[in-house]
């Protein structure tokens, strides 16, 4: 039955509603599997039905159904009008007055072409205007290194956008992440910045029954524990959460029980999950593909430091990163370049002083 | 007749065979110019069999990557250029050495004519240490000398094109700068800026469009307002060049060449030219155009077969002497393929290494505190 539901849904059509009518047994809610792609897919056009003034733009985005299939199926369902494909101009970010765009990026790499526009045209504006203008955004699109993609396809920009006042930042891992996180920023009235990840727009994850509804959303600036434990504190965004949790499964083996945290929002920053998981467990490691100057390990070390956690860490706050180079292109020497699985579990080790 | 009859025959064909000729190539369309290229071309047997020869050697090679991509031994992006040679190959044979050129990414072509060879190039795809980038680079970032790649972000070479050509000028050494990009990067803000510059300072910048009438998956007519892309220079003069004919790239290059040589300034290029890939091969290519139209451009107007049929039917050269070239060339992509697929991966003390220039080694943090490594100039 699963086997055959979880090839449906791949297929890309949507059983959920047909499900939800299904009666199942008491006890457990019918949860789905669904992808990541697949969820933000669900997002995009629950939300462009919800409310007309929301429209999508970008390249590929309509007739070729998104350079990464997410948008599939959505420009046949609503038109020119709604989802449009640009030419390669980055820089046209609209400041659509009344409106409410998603703007696609193929990816964050090309963000940069326009990120004059992201942070002084959105992400200043209200406060510049006192009021009087608010930018309802979103940019959304793949963050931080594929596979085989080289040093201008690769760069995590997590901490980039997360520095700035006046944007709001999110970071999804699971399909329930992204379809909740996204639904939230395109009905946040101010400029949010998605950071999707292109290794999971294929993966599928289990979707509660809550999370398959029409009105589901994760509020912005709220952590999620995903794994209890009380040895140690592992905090994480996006790809490496799974990470954190594979990491977690090896060492309950050997009694070490790791409390993971799922970020999910990048700013503003939910301090207050990690400073009482630290307060329970004295120890904490971050873990982030994006490069370790300046990045989200470092602010949240400093975050800590000054807060009342500082008190009960028995060793220092550890960074698990990116190696500080850009990215290269070679298999071996790009698998040495991100946070394997081994390199966190060595990290709590030695945090842990075993 | 046997391998080896055959062999003497070609060998001493030569006598036989027209020197050189004449041929009509397509009037280029001009903006802002009172002249432009000649409408007859020279082409001696010596050059044609070299265009045929790059050409063909560029088709293999590119094929070759195609094959080897599909068995998932080249990995990430792979933008193929086959159908486009005849714009490398033309270009290449009006310009010197030490000219300089930027592309953009579908850039293997340009690295083979700028002077690497294809065992290199395709060591580099499959990410080698014998790859021209010591397999650091991979597809989109491959360079050579006066070659300045090979750059992932659309558009962003234009700019550094325009900056070479300021190099020129201020160096006074009389080379121009070709600078590639595609009818894509066309709509991109910052070769507008690039072309006021070179305009006003008089730069020596070729600034070349390879018009293959899609970015990605977008066709011409719904990207650009404008699709006369020789025009889109407003005040530099253009050029509308057709990209299948090896010999009017030639002409065309040459005469844009001159130009800035002289020290006219800028000059814009748009090679109408076609590609028989998708955008990469993640991209399948027949979502947004047909099957026929690809067949069509191969049965019609192939770079490499008008080549040889031109030299063919000026008796110029023998239908045997291009196949031995052929085979030549397939014996050249295979032990290049044995190479870049037996090559061992480069070491990992290389990981770190290159990330500063003339510097002392410095430190680098790796995954965690504990992970120190080593990077040297």
């Amino acid at each position: 039955m699963a086997a055959s539901l979880r090839c449906f849904l791949r297929s890309g059509k949507n059983t959920v509603s047909a499900l939800q009518r299904r009666d199942f047994h008491r006890s457990a809610p019918a949860a789905v599997q669904m992808t990541v792609r697949d969820a933000l897919n669900q997002a995009m056009d629950e939300e462009l039905e919800r409310d007309e003034r929301v429209f999508l733009l970008g390249e590929e985005v309509a007739q070729y159904d998104g350079a990464y299939k997410v948008s599939r199926g959505l420009w046949k369902k609503y038109g020119d009008k709604r989802i449009i494909d640009t030419p390669i101009s980055e820089i046209n970010v609209l400041l659509q007055a009344g409106l409410r765009p998603i703007c696609e990026f193929m990816t964050f790499n090309f963000s940069m072409q326009a990120i004059d526009q992201i942070i002084n045209s959105a992400a200043k504006t209200y406060y510049m205007s006192a009021g009087l203008q608010s930018v309802p955004i979103v940019f959304r699109g793949p963050n931080g290194a594929s596979a085989g993609v080289a040093a201008q396809h690769s760069q995590c920009f997590a901490a980039w956008y997360g520095h700035c006042p006046g944007l709001k930042v999110v970071s999804p891992w699971n399909s329930e992440d992204a379809k909740g996180l996204l639904k939230s920023a395109i009905r946040d009235e101010n400029p949010v910045v998605v950071l999707e990840n292109e290794l999971l727009y294929g993966v599928p994850f289990e979707m509660s029954e809550e999370a398959q509804s029409k009105d589901f959303t994760i509020p912005i600036g709220k952590a999620k524990i995903e794994r209890q434990g009380n040895s140690i504190t592992l905090v994480a965004h996006s790809r490496y959460v799974g990470h954190c949790l594979d990491a977690a499964a090896v060492l309950a083996k050997e009694g070490i029980e790791c409390e993971v945290i799922n970020l999910r929002t990048i700013r503003p920053m939910d301090v207050e999950t990690i400073e009482t998981s630290v307060m329970k467990t004295n120890h904490l490691v971050t873990v982030e593909g994006g490069w370790p100057q300046f990045g989200i390990g470092a602010e949240i070390c400093a975050r800590i430091m000054e807060g009342p956690a500082f008190n009960y860490l028995d060793s220092p706050v550890t960074r698990v990163t990116g190696v500080d180079i850009p990215m290269p292109y070679a298999k071996i020497l790009e698998d040495h370049s991100l946070p394997q699985v081994k390199d966190i579990i060595f990290s709590v080790k030695k945090t842990l002083n075993i | 007749l046997g391998l080896s009859g055959a062999r003497v025959v070609v060998s001493r064909s030569f006598a036989d065979f027209t020197p050189q000729a004449t041929f009509d190539i397509k009037k280029c369309d001009l903006h802002r110019l009172e002249e432009g290229p000649p409408v007859k071309a020279e082409l001696t047997r010596e050059q044609g069999l070299q265009y045929y020869r790059t050409m063909q050697t560029v088709r293999r090679m590119e094929l070759k990557a195609d094959q080897l991509y599909k068995q998932k031994i080249i990995r990430g992006f792979c933008h193929l250029y086959d159908g486009q040679e005849a714009c490398a190959a033309g270009i290449e044979a009006a310009i010197n050495p030490s000219d300089h050129l930027i592309t953009a990414y579908r850039a293997h072509g340009y690295t083979y004519t700028r002077g690497v060879s294809v065992k290199e190039i395709l060591a580099e795809l499959t990410g080698r240490r014998g790859g021209v980038a010591k397999g650091k680079g991979g597809s989109m970032h491959m360079y050579a000398p006066h070659f300045y790649g090979g750059n992932g972000i659309v558009g962003a070479q234009v700019p550094l094109g325009a900056g070479i050509a300021l190099a020129c000028q201020y160096q006074g050494n009389n080379q121009v700068c070709v600078t590639l990009y595609g009818d894509g990067a066309a709509n991109q803000g910052q070769l507008f800026e690039s072309y006021n510059m070179a305009a006003l300072w008089k730069l020596p910048c070729i600034f070349i469009c390879e018009n293959n009438k899609y970015g990605m998956g977008t066709s011409v007519e719904r990207a650009a307002a404008s699709t006369d892309y020789y025009k889109r220079g407003d005040f530099i003069p253009g050029l509308r060049v057709d990209g299948m004919d090896v010999l009017c790239v030639r002409e065309a290059t040459q005469f844009a060449a001159d130009h800035c040589r002289a020290g006219k300034g800028p000059i814009i290029m748009e090679l109408q030219t076609y590609r028989y890939h998708g955008h990469s091969m993640s991209d399948p290519g027949v979502s947004y155009r047909t099957r026929e139209e690809i067949q069509e451009v191969r049965s019609k107007s192939d770079p490499i077969s008008m080549l040889k049929e031109r030299m063919l039917s000026h008796n110029m050269a023998s239908v045997e002497e291009f196949k031995e070239i052929d085979i030549e060339i397939r014996k050249q992509v295979e032990e290049a393929t044995q190479f870049a697929t037996s090559d061992p991966e480069p070491p990992l003390e290389e990981l770190c290494n290159h990330i500063f220039s003339k510097n002392p080694p410095l430190e680098v943090r790796g995954t965690s505190p504990w992970s120190k490594l080593k990077s040297v100039s």
